[in-house]
């Protein structure tokens, strides 16, 4: 079945819609456990902490986040990979534009693929500016999240990158999710309406959500 | 009406195409898009050239022969086939470009004539209902709910004229292969093949070289019989089902 | 010796169908009728040009059978076929209203709506079967309108007082044919069909006094090649595009047949041409073809012109009392319903007069005020809204506002190659099915028969007769391309389209056919004079010797060239335009589709003449532009007793 799955271009839709539900739903929690800065260092920082004593005394330290980044690679790797074949049959597909050139209505395409590659680039800095440090703007500290990320968003540069990562979030939300529901076959013509305000809504949500973290920042309200 | 066209002109599938433009007088509004095509012809053959070779037939918008992109629209302006596309639609003066279904699994044959065997080819591979001629029961031995005769009909209308794939930015035809799926998959006839249908044709669909869909529309907005988006998604639901089922045997 | 001095030939007869009670005869035989064993099946090869209804049902069911079958059709695919137009419905003897609905019902409306010019044996086989193919239908998935209980929903169409026509909305044709193709694609994918799709049939290869392959043409490569077979089923179509402007497809053509015919198959009937009477009509002089509107419309709608000549008011000024809803008038009982080709006369009556309303006064209108007003505008655009938005599309007009405008155009040709019982020509091998045979409706079709025939022919007769032609008469070699036989047909074919290219002349293909399709309306359409035919018959030889000094066709034939396949089959029609109107000017009797002037009754009906004209006429090919030979067979009525119809 795996591999009839894999083979098949609905199969592969398939793949990416699941991974992309994984990933949004993670996305939801990240969200809501960000907002937590607005209460301050002690709160936000503890946080943190909790996500890596999870599941204890059943799980060890750090095994429950390591089995969520698990997940979340995978997904990642699943979506990605999906998604470039799926682009490359795509392109192949239809290797000849038409002459007369109209606009095109499939902005959702365009947003799609590069939106994706935004996304995927941002992840990359994201981690190693915030969880290992790496690429970070001042002084990494491990265990005290609330001043790197006061740090990151210090800098115009870190703003910019995540700010514009974030609205391709929300467009990329927004159609991905639609998209997923026809893909997994929950869509029909009753039910349209409201799966397209639930992923307006959820795109809405995550990109403010999110962003008001670096305008905090900006404005003075998280120092 | 007097009008420029730019239409594609290649010689074979071999050589190369490239548009070439040609003044038309004397359109009456009346006429449709291929009588207006067909005075053109008369004219290049009593010039001795190559007339515009165009695949037509019925002319009454159910064979699904017609196919020409009017302006970057398969079937042009209007919500139906080309042969019911009438010059009303178009001022004097106007330039028209026209051009073939483009998508690799159509290649051109000749001019704006493509080659949409692989269409038949999903058919065969599962667009059917296994009925030998002799074996049927009593018509009314199984009545069917006529919401799901209505669903049907509403999909067997496609007339596979391709207009959804030369539409789609990713040539891809799950338009059309969902029609077919959906129209025979909600009868109780269609039933006993449910599974193998579905994953049969999307397979075939794949291995003609049709590209998978992002869901953008396209198809639906060029579809002259109005088979909808959502038959997409009703066909991913039967081939979930039947990859879970196929999966269970 | 001119071409009207043909010669009576010995009369044929069909000798196949059995004798004994018109019910038993099919049965009887299918029981005498031998039978291949299954086994040895797949080493026939049986060719069948065309993927209609007849066509398509066809290959699907021989190959089921296990024969090996050749399949060939113009169009790109063979989901394209003509067929596929037909929108009203198709006729079943079910009697699922209970409204006196019976075979035999539907058996005598047949034979009566053909004016008697059918055979009894031949139409009461096709009631029986047409029971059967609803089952057929309905089993590979055909979608019908259906009732809220989930049964078969069926109308009431053109000229009869039952129920009795299944339906797909407007689309009954498209879904019948996609049923068939669906089952030919099964036989595709499952290897017992070679299928050839824009591949169009040139000529017939006939070795031995018998059919033995065809020569066709790849129309994209232009290649022109020899397919051998055991047995050779045309399915390819009417011959109503002789007319130039008729609801054929575009590229539906007379070649497969008239090729068969020139090659010994007789042609009967050939004048029994059906003029549809919903047809939108023409605008222009830039029209390629017609548009029409099915029947089902009369149920609802009212047929009317104004009392006065050159009355060009707008329809809604035109108060009640000053219209003439002439059909009503005429024939008060049937109304707007009569028969296809009564109503197509009265319209040209009234038009002729000088009552005709739209451009050029070609037109009378059909109204749906009433229905309107009746059912509501809702239910009124349940029955028939995609219809209307064709006309709305087609005439820019909205027909919810304004009567259409309908006029009569050529739809059906009755005619075609003479078939036994067996569906067999003249030429031993050679089978002809749906619209391509003259069999089952005789001077008139009833609406709604063609897609029954059609499928009854493809389904269920021709693969329980062609059993009986393949056991009987063992071919005991192969044919080969060095078969002289062959060698000259193929010359000959290469020949015509060689010359046809070479001719380079200064006129289009297309303004030969629109000639010779004017001519043929004008005096070989809805009413034909002894004096009219005479002068088509005149002037045809000369449109032909034209043709071949004037034609001009661009290209070369190795390649994709469609104004040579254009010119191949124009050269063919006006070979058959000549056999038409020869047919017409012999028939001094009006019946059915064909009406003589000369032949009326006082009040100005049809008059058939049974006394001398009651039987099929077959004509035998002796040569372009020479007399042919008519072979008469008499039509025996023991059933249902010619009388004159009437309508009124």
């Amino acid at each position: 079945m795996a591999r009839t799955v894999w083979d098949s271009s609905v199969g592969k839709k398939t793949v990416m819609a699941v991974s992309g539900l994984i990933m949004l739903l993670y996305l939801v929690v990240h969200m809501i456990g960000n907002l937590k800065i607005f209460f301050g260092a002690g709160e936000f920082n503890h946080y943190a902490h909790w996500l890596r004593t999870v599941g204890e005394p059943f799980m060890h330290y750090e095994w429950t986040l390591w089995i969520i980044r698990v997940v979340l690679v995978v997904a990642v790797v699943a979506h990605a990979v999906s998604a470039y074949q799926l682009s490359r049959r795509d392109i192949r597909a239809r290797p000849s534009k038409y002459v007369h050139k109209k606009p095109q209505a499939s902005y959702a395409t365009r947003t799609m693929r590069w939106g994706g590659i935004i996304l995927g680039l941002f992840i990359v800095w994201h981690i190693l500016d915030l969880t290992t440090g790496t690429v970070h703007s001042g002084g990494f500290q491990e265990g005290h999240p609330y001043q790197n990320v006061v740090d990151t968003f210090s800098t115009w540069y870190g703003n910019v990158i995540y700010i514009v990562a974030m609205l391709a979030l929300g467009l990329h939300v927004r159609h991905g999710f639609w998209s997923a529901a026809q893909t997994l076959g929950v869509g029909s013509r009753t039910r349209d309406r409201a799966l397209k305000a639930v992923a307006n809504v959820l795109a809405l949500l995550l990109t403010a959500g999110f962003i008001a973290v670096p305008v905090g920042v900006m404005t003075g309200v998280v120092s | 009406m007097k009008l420029t066209l730019r239409v594609w002109r290649q010689k074979n599938a071999d050589a190369d195409g490239a548009m070439s433009t040609y003044e038309v007088d004397g359109i009456s509004s009346d006429m449709s898009f291929l009588e207006m095509l067909d005075t053109l012809n008369e004219e290049l053959i009593l010039r001795g050239e190559d007339p515009v070779a165009f695949d037509h037939d019925c002319r009454e918008g159910i064979c699904g022969a017609c196919s020409l992109v009017i302006n970057g629209d398969a079937h042009g302006p209007e919500r139906t086939t080309t042969c019911q596309l009438h010059m009303r639609s178009f001022s004097d003066g106007d330039t028209i470009d026209v051009e073939p279904w483009r998508a690799s699994a159509f290649p051109v044959i000749k001019d704006l004539v493509v080659d949409r065997s692989a269409f038949d080819r999903i058919i065969q591979a599962g667009g059917y209902i296994t009925a030998p001629t002799g074996a049927a029961p009593e018509a009314h031995a199984t009545p069917v709910p006529k919401p799901d005769a209505d669903f049907a009909f509403e999909h067997a209308e496609c007339i596979g004229c391709g207009a959804c794939v030369a539409a789609c930015p990713n040539g891809a035809a799950m338009l059309f292969t969902s029609a077919k799926v959906n129209h025979l998959n909600v009868l109780p006839q269609g039933a006993p093949e449910r599974e193998t249908r579905v994953l049969d044709m999307v397979e075939q669909m794949d291995e003609e070289g049709f590209g998978g869909c992002t869901l953008t529309g396209e198809c639906a907005t060029a579809c002259p019989k109005g088979i909808p988006l959502v038959s997409i998604t009703s066909m991913n639901k039967e081939w979930l089902r039947a990859t879970r089922k196929v999966a269970r045997r | 010796m001119t071409y009207t001095d043909y010669a009576t030939g010995e009369p044929v007869a069909d000798t196949k169908a059995p004798t004994g009670p018109v019910a038993e005869r099919w049965d009887k035989r299918r029981f005498e009728a031998k039978l291949v064993n299954p086994a040895n099946r797949r080493k026939h090869t049986v060719i069948v040009v065309g993927t209609g209804l007849a066509g398509g049902s066809a290959g699907a069911t021989l190959a089921e059978q296990g024969y090996h079958v050749v399949q060939f059709c113009y169009q790109d695919s063979p989901r394209r076929a003509h067929s596929i137009a037909a929108q009203g419905g198709i006729n079943a003897a079910k009697n699922y209203r209970n409204d006196g609905d019976s075979i035999h019902r539907l058996f005598y409306d047949t034979v009566k709506g053909g004016d008697f010019r059918a055979r009894e044996s031949n139409v009461h086989r096709l009631a029986q079967i047409s029971v059967e193919i609803i089952d057929q239908c309905v089993a590979q998935g055909v979608p019908f309108a259906r009732e809220y209980g989930g049964l078969l929903d069926t109308r009431s169409f053109g000229g009869v007082q039952v129920s009795r026509t299944f339906y797909a909305r407007g689309q009954t044709g498209q879904q019948l044919l996609l049923g068939a193709y669906q089952a030919l694609s099964r036989q595709i994918a499952a290897g017992n069909i070679e299928m050839h799709p824009r591949t169009e049939m040139l000529d017939l290869i006939v070795v031995d006094g018998r059919a033995r392959g065809i020569v066709a043409r790849d129309l994209v490569t232009g290649r022109i090649d020899t397919y051998f077979a055991d047995a050779v089923v045309l399915a390819s179509g009417g011959y109503g595009n002789v007319f130039y402007l008729s609801t054929n497809a575009m590229n539906s053509n007379a070649t497969a047949i008239w090729r068969a015919h020139r090659r010994g198959a007789h042609f009967a009937n050939p004048c029994f041409t059906q003029i549809h009477p919903t047809c939108i009509p023409r605008t222009g002089d830039h029209q390629s073809k017609l548009t029409l509107m099915s029947e089902s419309l009369r149920n609802d709608g009212r047929i009317w012109v104004p009392k006065a000549k050159g009355d060009t008011r707008p329809p809604n000024r035109i108060p009640e009392d000053e219209r003439d809803y002439y059909l009503e008038r005429i024939y008060p009982s049937f109304g707007n319903l009569v028969p296809r080709d009564i109503a197509s006369r009265a319209a040209k009556n009234v038009c002729d007069e000088g009552r005709g309303v739209g451009p050029g006064g070609q037109g009378v209108y059909l109204d749906f005020a009433d229905a309107i007003q009746r059912m509501g505008r809702a239910a009124v655009e349940a029955k028939y809204g995609n219809l209307f938005d064709m006309y709305q599309r087609i005439t820019d007009e909205d027909p919810y506002e304004v009567p259409m405008r309908i006029y009569p155009a050529v739809h059906y040709t009755m005619g075609g190659l003479w078939v036994d019982y067996d569906l067999q020509t003249t030429i031993p091998g050679l089978f002809a099915i749906g619209e391509a045979n003259f069999s089952d409706h005789g001077a008139n079709r009833l609406g709604a028969s063609a897609l029954m025939q059609g499928l009854a022919d493809g389904y269920f007769v021709l693969p329980a007769t062609i059993n009986d032609y393949l056991a009987r008469n063992p071919h005991q070699d192969a044919v080969t391309g060095e078969h002289p036989a062959v060698q000259e047909v193929l010359a000959e074919t290469e020949d015509r389209l060689n010359l046809l290219l070479a001719v380079d002349g200064d006129r289009t293909p297309d303004s030969f056919h629109r000639e010779v399709g004017e001519l043929m309306w004008e005096f070989c359409g809805m009413a034909r004079t002894d004096s009219g035919l005479r002068k088509a018959l005149e002037r045809i030889p000369q449109i032909r010797e034209e043709f071949w000094r004037r034609i001009k066709v661009p290209g070369t034939g190795e390649e994709f060239n469609q104004s040579l396949e254009k010119a191949n089959r124009v050269v063919d029609y006006l070979e058959l335009a000549e056999l038409m109107c020869l047919d017409a000017l012999h028939r001094a009797e009006s019946c059915g589709g064909h009406f003589r002037e000369e032949s009326q009754t006082p009040d100005g009906e049809a008059a058939r003449r049974d006394d001398e004209f009651a039987y099929a006429a077959a004509w035998e090919f002796t040569g372009t532009g020479e007399a042919p030979v008519l072979h008469k067979e008499d039509l025996v009525f023991e059933y249902v007793h010619p009388t004159q119809r009437s309508y009124a």
